[in-house]
C-alpha cells in the first residue's frame, strides 16, 4: 500500500528503517563508494576554495597588470597561467573572478529554493484556491523560456551583480515551486501526514515535521542541478555585457574580454570557459550522484 | 480528446495575457526612457510632449498597456523607436532566421540525444553507458558562447574550412549557403543533446525496471521488437521536455546569435537592449513567449494523444 502510493521521486525517510542505520548515513555510504561524485565534489570543492581564498592563493592583484607583458602564454615565469589582454595575471583573475561567478550561480539558486520552495510547499499542502492562485501565477512566468526572461529582466534594469541575482532567482523560483508542489502535493496523501492532522497538530507543525523532511531531499537534489545552469546563464549574462562589467574580474566578463585574444593565445583566452565548463559539470555530476544515492529503489 | 484540446486551449488564454501583463511592466520599469535617447538633451519642452504624444508615452500606463494589447492582437506592434521602421517586419526577418537555426539544432540535439541515451540505457553500468552519460553531461555543463568561439577558433580561425560567422551574401538561396549554418547549429545543438541524453537513460532504465518488459522476454520476443515496446512506453516525458527545449532553442539563442553574428531574434533582443528601443524588445520577448506557450499548449495534445491517462 505505502509503496503504491509513492512516487519515483519521493525517497521516504521511513522506507529506510528496516536498516540499522538511519536513512541519511546510508546515503552517505552509497556516496563514498561513488567514485565519480567524490572526484568532482574534490574538484568543486577546491574551485570554491581557490575563491574564497583567493588573496592566499592569487599571488597577484588581479586589478592592475604591466601592459608590457599583455598576452603572455600559458608557463611564463611569474604568471604561471599567462596574462590577459591588460598583462594582469590570468591565475588571479580566475581566483577572483570565481568569486562573483560562484555567487551569481549559486546565490539565485538559493533565494529561489527559499522563496520557491515556501510557496510550492504551501501550495502543494493547501491545495485548492491557495494552490490555483500560487501556480497560476508561477504558469505565468514559467511561460518564458528561461534565458529570454533572464535576458530581458536584466536588459531592463541594466548591469550589475545585484540585478543579475534578482533575474536569475525570478527565473529559477517557477520550477522550484513547480516541483515542490507536486512533491509536497504527493506526500501529503500519505497516511503518516493523514494521522498528524487527526491528531489536530497545527499546518505549520505537519508542515515543519513531516512534510519537509520527505520533501526537501528531492528539492535540494534538483536545486543542485540548477546551480549548473545558473552559473553558465550568470556568466552569459555578463558575456553579453549585461551583467558584471569590466574591469571586474568575474569569468563571463573574462571570456568576453579575451574574445579577440583568441587569435594570439587560444590556451589562455579559452580558460574562463574552462573554469564555467568544470564547475557547472561538478554541479551536475555532484546532483547525479545525490540523486542516485537518495534513490532507496535504485540501489537496494 | 477534443474536449481536452479545447481546455487547454482556453487556459493558455490567462497565461498569454499574463505574460503581456508581465513584459509591459518589466519593460516600463527600466530606468531611462527611450524619449532622452531619441533627443538631444537641449530638446525644447514642446519638442518633447510632441515626441511622447507621437509614441503614446503621455497616457497613463493602464491606458497604454490596453491600446498597446489592442494594436498588437492586430499584428501591430508598432514602430522601432531607433529607426522607425514596423517592427512586425524586422521581427518577422529575425524569427525566420533564429526559427531556420532553431530547427536544425533540434533536428542534430535530439537525434544525438535519443541515439546517446538508448545506448546508454541498454548497456546499463558497462563502458558505452559511461561514455554516453559523460557526453550527455559535458553537453549540459558546456557553456555554449564559449564552444561558439572554441569552435569558430579551430574551423575558421586555424583551418579556414568555414565561415566564421554572419548569413553569407543575400543573393544566394540559403540551401546553397549551408556552410554558414554549421557553427551555429552545432554549437545550439549541444544542450538539447545533453538533456534529452540524460532523460532517454533515465526513462528507458526506468521502463526496463517494469514488469511488463519481462514478460516481453518471457514471451519470447527478439531485441527489436523489445526496444520498440520500451520507446513507446518512454515517449511522452521525452517528448514533453522535447518542446520545451525547442522553445528554449527559439527563446535562448541569444548567446549564440551573438557570437556568430547571426541576425536572428536573439541578435535583434540585443541590439533592442542596447538601444532602449522599447518597441521592438516588447515585441520580440513577447512573441518569444507566445510562441512557447502555444509549443508547450501543443506538445501537452500530442502527449495526450500518445498516453490517454494525461487526458484529465
Amino acid at each position: 500500500m505505502l509503496d503504491a502510493a509513492v512516487a519515483p521521486e519521493i525517497t521516504l525517510v521511513t522506507q529506510a528503517q528496516p536498516r540499522p542505520q538511519g536513512y541519511w548515513r546510508s546515503v552517505g555510504r552509497k556516496l563514498q563508494r561513488d567514485p565519480v561524485t567524490i572526484a568532482f565534489g574534490i574538484l568543486l570543492l577546491a574551485i570554491v576554495g581557490m575563491a574564497v581564498f583567493a588573496p592566499l592563493v592569487a599571488g597577484a592583484n588581479p586589478s592592475t597588470g604591466s601592459i608590457l607583458h599583455r598576452l603572455a602564454p600559458i608557463g611564463t615565469p611569474g604568471h604561471w597561467l599567462g596574462t590577459d589582454e591588460n598583462g594582469r595575471d590570468m591565475w588571479a583573475r580566475l581566483c577572483y573572478g570565481g568569486r562573483l561567478s560562484l555567487l551569481a550561480g549559486v546565490a539565485p539558486v538559493v533565494m529561489a529554493l527559499v522563496i520557491g520552495g515556501l510557496l510550492g510547499v504551501i501550495a502543494g499542502y493547501a491545495g485548492g484556491f491557495v494552490n490555483a492562485l500560487i501556480m497560476r501565477i508561477m504558469d505565468v512566468f514559467y511561460a518564458f523560456p528561461s534565458v529570454l526572461l533572464a535576458i530581458a529582466i536584466c536588459g531592463v534594469l541594466g548591469n550589475g551583480l545585484t540585478n543579475v541575482i534578482l533575474a536569475l532567482s525570478l527565473v529559477f523560483i517557477p520550477p522550484l515551486a513547480r516541483i515542490s508542489e507536486t512533491v509536497t502535493a504527493q506526500v501529503r496523501r500519505l497516511d503518516f501526514v493523514e494521522a498528524a492532522r487527526a491528531s489536530a497538530s497545527s499546518p505549520a507543525q505537519v508542515i515543519r515535521h513531516h512534510v519537509l523532511a520527505n520533501v526537501l531531499g528531492p528539492i535540494m537534489v534538483y536545486a543542485t542541478s540548477l546551480i549548473s545552469v545558473s552559473i553558465i546563464l550568470a556568466s552569459g549574462l555578463s558575456f553579453l555585457g549585461l551583467g558584471v562589467v569590466p574591469p571586474t574580474p568575474e569569468w563571463g566578463v573574462m571570456l568576453n574580454a579575451l574574445r579577440e585574444a583568441i587569435y594570439v593565445q587560444p590556451y589562455v583566452a579559452a580558460l574562463p570557459g574552462v573554469m564555467i565548463f568544470l564547475t557547472s559539470m561538478c554541479f551536475n555530476l555532484l546532483s547525479d550522484g545525490l540523486r542516485s544515492a537518495m534513490d532507496v529503489k535504485l540501489n537496494p | 480528446m477534443l474536449l481536452f484540446a479545447a481546455r487547454r486551449l482556453l487556459l493558455a488564454i490567462p497565461v498569454l495575457l499574463g505574460v503581456s501583463l508581465v513584459v509591459f511592466v518589466l519593460v516600463h520599469l527600466a530606468p531611462g526612457n527611450a524619449i532622452d535617447m531619441l533627443l538631444p538633451p537641449e530638446a525644447s519642452a514642446r519638442v518633447v510632449a510632441e515626441v511622447k504624444a507621437a509614441f503614446g508615452f503621455d497616457k497613463p500606463l493602464y491606458m497604454q498597456y490596453l491600446l498597446w494589447l489592442r494594436s498588437a492582437l492586430t499584428g501591430n506592434f508598432g514602430v522601432s523607436i531607433f529607426n522607425a521602421s514596423p517592427v512586425l517586419g524586422q521581427l518577422f526577418v529575425a524569427l525566420g532566421n533564429t526559427f531556420i537555426l532553431a530547427v536544425l539544432a533540434a533536428a542534430v540535439g535530439f537525434s544525438f540525444g535519443i541515439g546517446l541515451g538508448l545506448v546508454a540505457a541498454l548497456h546499463h553500468g558497462r563502458w558505452p553507458d559511461k561514455l554516453c552519460s559523460a557526453i550527455a553531461t559535458a553537453g549540459v555543463s558546456l557553456p555554449n558562447y564559449w564552444v561558439a568561439i572554441v569552435l569558430v577558433l579551430f574551423t575558421a580561425v586555424l583551418h579556414n574550412w568555414l565561415p566564421a560567422q554572419g548569413m553569407g551574401p543575400d543573393q544566394v538561396p540559403l540551401w546553397d549557403r549551408g556552410q554558414y549554418l554549421i557553427l551555429p547549429v552545432v554549437s545550439l545543438a549541444l544542450i538539447p543533446m545533453g538533456v534529452i541524453g540524460r532523460l532517454v537513460r533515465a526513462t528507458v532504465l526506468e521502463v526496463l525496471g517494469q514488469e511488463f518488459v519481462g514478460a516481453l522476454r518471457a514471451k519470447g520476443l527478439g531485441r527489436g521488437p523489445i526496444i520498440r515496446h520500451i520507446c513507446k512506453n518512454a515517449a511522452a516525458p521525452v517528448l514533453a521536455l522535447m518542446g520545451l527545449q525547442f522553445g528554449y532553442l527559439l527563446g535562448g539563442s541569444i548567446l549564440v546569435e551573438t557570437v556568430f553574428n547571426w541576425p536572428g531574434s536573439g541578435y535583434l533582443l540585443n541590439l533592442a537592449i542596447f538601444r532602449r528601443d522599447i518597441p521592438v524588445l516588447q515585441a520580440t520577448v513577447v512573441v518569444l513567449a507566445a510562441f512557447f506557450v502555444l509549443l508547450n499548449l501543443l506538445v501537452d495534445i500530442v502527449q495526450a494523444a500518445i498516453d490517454p491517462r494525461l487526458r484529465r
